[in-house]
């Protein structure tokens, strides 16, 4: 048994530097943020909306957590923990004398009942998948046994965990929203409307929530980290299209803008003076890419694939958004660990994708389809990719539809080509293996998985689970690098074609203070409100 | 505030036969009318000719048609009427975007006023078995969950302008027949309908000659007014994948994309505006000065 | 009456239970799995299959429905998909906003409208007459967005009288009636302009006439109660219409009322919750026309209810 330091543990995110915190702020104070669609749930095991992710993030705790504005993985309820050698029991030390908000203390059973809840079938959680290296989790979700053999509470303040095979993400996944800390007897008391009577151990409570009007957050005294949160209240308004939002903020009736600066108005307020220092760009960890179907004729084929790859003018498609991206090469974003430095990536080349068409014995063209979510600026991306392509000879009908309609056709796999943006992936960690597995691992390829272009390529898996089943801390550049390789063999096979990572502009009102990177910060999506602070109380 | 009581003709006299030639004629007596038949003219012409007429690529999206952070260009010297998101001329675009638009407002449109007049007039006329089926029908369809259709519609058949022009014929005809339905009612129980009726009238003879005539002027409220939600109503169901796909423009869908963007680029939105209120406003006009002419109750007015 | 009325109801019942299949079968065609949608993008093969068959969405079409149908008529409308939380509670604490907006936009399709029928029929052929028409056409062929912003722009941002969205007071509910009704005023206006130069034409309004009394008397004692029948029609339609209006006015003024949740539960095929307020809105168009029939004969005493 080795006993590992945080430290050691703690990512070589180099773009990122953690800011230092000072503690110094006061207390007190309020500040209104802003959202267009609605809350749907607060329980952290359903969770998964733009708009809840971090408000569930300030109500509960997971065993670990990120510093404030940067992917560095720290503590939080666990206040040490772990590994076996063999990388399969990870024991975690949890912090003495943390309250859940209805005052009673939590013990590891609460643990061990949170990660039986979300992999339980009848939670229903998006999320329960993440856990399947957990000794128990096949048994667990097909309902054959209850709860997780895996997961032990060896005294109060001792949880082990045994895992199946080595998992190098797996302190990531215990610091997931899925992995939040719920209190059994809430949980019974309210059954399924535990997600709108939610109780964690978090630096907010719920104190009042208004079905579809606003939501209202509460410090929570009891709050184990001192001088956490800063503010006395966060008032959620909900259901405000983002251009009011913006006039509203404009006129000094809110605070922050949940869904950023609407593209309509981005050049506009971008370009005025008087709200320089009210604007935040923070990097996000997401790619907008397209799917080539290799499994629909002729994108089976690697020189079309690669001549797609060439016909399409990206820094165009970045200058149609208004510059809020940059141009993506690689299936990874540029702040994501693995990250391939130096690399060129398939070059815009028209005149080589029209020889690379001719060489695949398509010298005429083809016609073929693009499906594309249909909220913009989605459908004229989609229009610049069916323009770039008519250049080379190949005929683009786009299927412009509801969200649920490309994900079904994507995951049915008769799409031949979609536009990822909107429904893009967005990291859920901070690691590389979450670009791989679900959206161009063999798993996701399944009917109806999220790897839409139907890609599988068994080398590149075997290299990813070995690449994850590195848990030593000290190979971690090893680790990273494995991965880098992984995404350029991606690439030798290019069944995407990159198109950019977007940038998050937001805006908030003069009196917050904070680090930039709180306001876009990395996993606390959009903003990590624990440590907002109101500049009047100073 | 006085009111002005028209001259009243023979509240059901006979029609005497109207030609065509003379129709037209005092159509061009009517300042208003010709203007509106040179809207529709210019219109339609557009649609038949718009190959021809584009000033440039309507799809193409041209690299000098953004600026270098993206923003559209307004009205200028190469593009008269300003470019859209994309970089392309509109102009162009709202010349090809009127055949859509027309297939919309007028065919689709028109086939719905048809199918609503149909239905409200026989179930306000015969009342009874018959026009509590109709009734209970329109009331059916007029909470039916019409985009529901559309987008299982849209999965069925390849998106194509006719399935929204159908889905739209399907939808809007329910109002009107329920408008038409309440006043046929009212008028089928009027003195001068029952006289015509102890006189031995046939019922088609009643509601060809006596009945729909009083209806023409809300059948034109609802078929010109008609024309701009319609083509409205085709940018939402285009939205939805069922319509025209892009880049394929109709005055809806210009309007439609480019909402959102009217305080930064007022023109992608005001133009094509313009152009659905000139049009409905147009066969308003028309419509008006024909009923004008034609309705056997008002010889001799002058609008 | 009671008769009329009872026919009227059991006729009602039929509508929602047809409604309700059709809903039903649309959603079960429709190319898109809720399932995917609970079950998340990590979610493997067997989770779905498990979650599916909780929902019981593996079990043959009539067997859901009849599964719906007999909790609905113990007046269960289920549990929401991704909410988790009772449909009816979810409907039930956004429809009183629903329907206060509602009346808020009859009343000014009502005043904006008849006013503007009546002005625009008594100086037929007039400028003014000339530039109500055109006002209608506006309010007809504008996107109601666009209306929103600059009703708001105007009437909140920069002179102040209003809100900037919100609920709560009467003075929220103003500029989103406003918007809602600004559409239904321009069929309003026309339609009243043309029934009103139709009754003015009419024998009796000669005669009050001829009899000496004054023309204000006569427009508002005879010519308008007798225009008035064809618009009493169109109350009952405009609910079904206000649905398509309500998701954008709703979301611009920040009004929480029914359109947000339908919408959004439309995007993500939240099946109990698009079955809920699609039946909640037939409900209302239903009840809506049954009253429009019923007060007719109010108003036009030849009218018989049979």
């Amino acid at each position: 048994m080795r006993r590992l330091l945080l430290s050691g543990i703690a990512l070589a995110v180099m773009t990122m530097a953690s800011p230092v915190f000072a503690q110094a702020e006061k207390q007190g104070g309020s500040m209104i943020v802003t959202y267009k669609d609605d809350v749907a749930t607060l329980d952290p095991a359903i969770g998964y909306d733009w708009q809840n992710w971090s408000m569930i993030k300030s109500l509960f705790d997971s065993l670990m957590d990120y510093e404030p504005g940067t992917s560095t993985l720290t503590t939080d309820l666990a206040e040490s923990y772990t590994i076996s050698d063999d990388g399969l029991t990870y024991t975690f030390k949890l912090r003495q004398g943390i309250k859940f908000h209805n005052g009673r203390e939590m013990t590891a059973e609460d643990v061990k009942y949170s990660l039986d809840r979300v992999t339980d079938p009848a939670t229903q959680s998006p999320g329960a998948g993440f856990f399947v290296s957990i000794e128990g989790f096949d048994a667990a979700s097909d309902g054959s046994a209850k709860g997780l053999s895996g997961v032990t509470a060896v005294d109060p303040l001792t949880v082990e965990i045994k895992l199946t095979r080595p998992d190098a993400t797996f302190l990531h996944v215990v610091a997931l929203n899925f992995s939040s800390i719920v209190p059994k007897e809430v949980v019974d008391e309210f059954g399924a409307d535990f997600g709108k009577h939610p109780v964690g151990t978090g630096a907010y409570s719920l104190a009042e929530w208004t079905l579809g009007q606003r939501l209202v957050f509460a410090r929570n005294a009891d709050y184990w980290k001192a001088g956490v949160p800063k503010m006395d209240e966060i008032v959620f308004e909900i259901g405000q299209e983002p251009t009011v939002a913006l006039l509203r903020l404009q006129n000094g009736e809110v605070d922050v803008l949940g869904d950023g600066i609407p593209p309509a108005q981005f050049l506009e307020v971008k370009d005025n003076p008087d709200y320089a220092d009210m604007i935040i760009e923070g990097g996000q960890l997401q790619t907008g890419y397209i799917t080539l179907n290799v499994t629909i004729p002729p994108f089976d084929n690697l020189d079309v694939r690669k001549a797609i790859n060439m016909a399409i003018n990206k820094e165009r498609i970045v200058r149609i958004i208004n510059n809020r991206a940059v141009i993506a090469n690689q299936p990874l974003p540029p702040t994501m660990p693995g990250y391939t430095e130096g690399y060129e990536g398939i070059p815009y080349d028209v005149e080589g994708a029209k020889a690379l068409l001719a060489q695949a014995g398509l010298s005429e063209g083809f016609t073929t389809e693009l499906y594309v979510y249909n909220v913009d600026p989605n459908p004229r991306i989609a229009q610049a990719i069916q323009q770039d392509l008519a250049a080379i000879g190949i005929t683009v009908e786009l299927l412009s539809l509801a969200q649920a309609n490309v994900i079904e056709a994507g995951g049915a796999g008769t799409a031949p080509m979609i536009w990822s943006g909107g429904m893009a992936w967005i990291a859920d960690f901070p690691d590389p293996s979450n670009f791989y597995g679900p959206i161009l691992g063999c798993s996701g390829a399944a009917d109806g998985g999220w790897n839409w272009s139907k890609y599988c390529n068994e080398d590149l898996d075997a290299m990813a689970t070995a690449a994850d089943s590195m848990i030593d801390p000290a190979k971690q550049a090893d680790r990273y690098k494995a991965w880098s390789d992984v995404y350029m063999g991606v690439m030798a096979d290019a069944p995407w074609v990159p198109v950019f990572n977007e940038q998050r502009f937001t805006m908030k009102s003069a009196r917050l203070g904070g680090p930039d990177a709180i306001f876009v910060d990395p996993v606390h999506i959009p903003v990590n409100y624990d440590y907002v602070f109101d500049k009047n109380v100073q | 505030m006085s009111i002005i009581v028209p001259e009243l003709g023979e509240p059901s006299g006979p029609t005497r036969p109207i030609r065509a030639q003379s129709v037209f004629g005092r159509l061009l007596h009517r300042p208003m009318a010709v203007v509106g038949i040179i809207i529709i003219a210019v219109v339609v012409l557009a649609a038949l000719f718009a190959p021809v007429l584009t000033p440039h690529d309507p799809n193409e999206q041209y690299f000098e048609g953004l600026t270098l952070e993206g923003a559209p260009l307004g009205p200028n010297g190469q593009f008269w009427f300003g470019t859209d998101l994309l970089g392309r001329d509109l102009l162009s675009r709202l010349i090809v975007g009127a055949q859509t638009s027309l297939i919309i407002g007028v065919v689709a449109n028109g086939l719905a006023v048809i199918i609503g007049s149909l239905v409200g007039i026989t179930a306000g006329y015969f009342r009874g078995i018959v026009g509590a089926v109709l009734m209970r029908f329109t009331d059916l369809m007029m909470s039916f969950p019409a985009l529901l259709l559309a987008i299982v519609l849209a999965a069925i058949f390849r998106p194509s302008l006719w399935i929204v022009a159908l889905v739209i014929a399907m939808v809007n005809w329910v109002q009107i027949a329920r408008v038409l339905y309440t006043e046929t009612r009212s008028l089928s129980e009027r003195e001068f309908i029952e006289a015509e009726r102890s006189l031995g009238a046939g019922s088609m003879l009643i509601l060809w000659r006596h009945i729909l005539p009083h209806l023409v002027s809300t059948i034109i409220v609802w078929a010109t007014l008609g024309i701009s939600t319609t083509v409205l109503l085709e940018a939402t169901l285009s939205f939805l994948g069922i319509g025209v796909r892009p880049p394929t423009p109709s005055w809806g869908n210009i309007i439609f994309e480019n909402q959102t963007y009217f305080a930064t680029a007022p023109w992608l939105v005001f133009i094509p505006g313009a152009a659905i209120l000139l049009l409905s406003l147009a066969f308003n006009v028309l419509g008006d000065a024909l009923r004008d002419i034609l309705d056997p109750t008002q010889q001799g007015r002058a609008a | 009456m009671i008769g009329y009325l009872a026919r009227r109801l059991g006729q009602a019942a039929l509508i929602l239970l047809g409604i309700s299949v059709v809903t039903f079968v649309l959603l079960y065609l429709l190319p898109a799995d809720p399932v995917r949608q609970i079950a998340g993008r990590s979610a493997t093969a067997e989770t779905v299959e498990n979650i599916r068959r909780q929902l019981g969405l593996d079990l043959p079409l009539w067997e859901q429905y009849w599964r719906y149908l007999s909790n609905l008529l113990s007046g269960n409308l289920g549990r929401s998909y991704l909410q988790k939380s009772e449909v009816s509670e979810l409907i039930a604490a956004r429809l009183p906003a629903s329907l206060l907006l509602m009346v808020g936009a009859i009343a000014c399709e009502l005043t904006i409208g008849l006013t503007m029928g009546v002005v625009a029929a008594v100086r037929r052929g007039g400028w003014v007459d000339n530039l109500l028409m055109v006002f209608s056409f506006i309010s007809v062929s504008a996107p109601q967005f666009v209306i929103a912003i600059l009703l708001l722009y105007v009437f909140a941002v920069k002179l102040g009288w209003f809100p900037i969205g919100g609920y709560g007071t009467f003075a929220h509910l103003v500029l989103p009636s406003l918007t809602l009704g600004l559409l239904g005023a321009g069929w309003y206006a026309r339609m009243m302009r043309s029934t009103m130069i139709e009754v003015l034409r009419q024998d009796y309004i000669r005669t009050a006439q001829s009899k000496g009394l004054r023309g204000r008397i006569v427009l508002f004692r005879h010519a308008i109660p007798n225009a008035i029948l064809p618009i009493v029609a169109m109350i009952g339609i405009d609910i079904g219409m206000f649905m398509s209006g309500i998701v954008v006015v709703e979301s611009v003024f920040g009004w929480p009322g029914i359109g947000q949740l339908a919408w959004q539960a439309i995007q993500r095929v939240d099946i109990p919750i698009i079955m809920g307020v699609t039946l909640v809105s037939a409900c209302a168009i239903v009840i809506g026309n049954l009253v429009a029939d019923l007060v007719a004969p109010l108003i036009d005493p030849r009218i018989k209810l049979r």
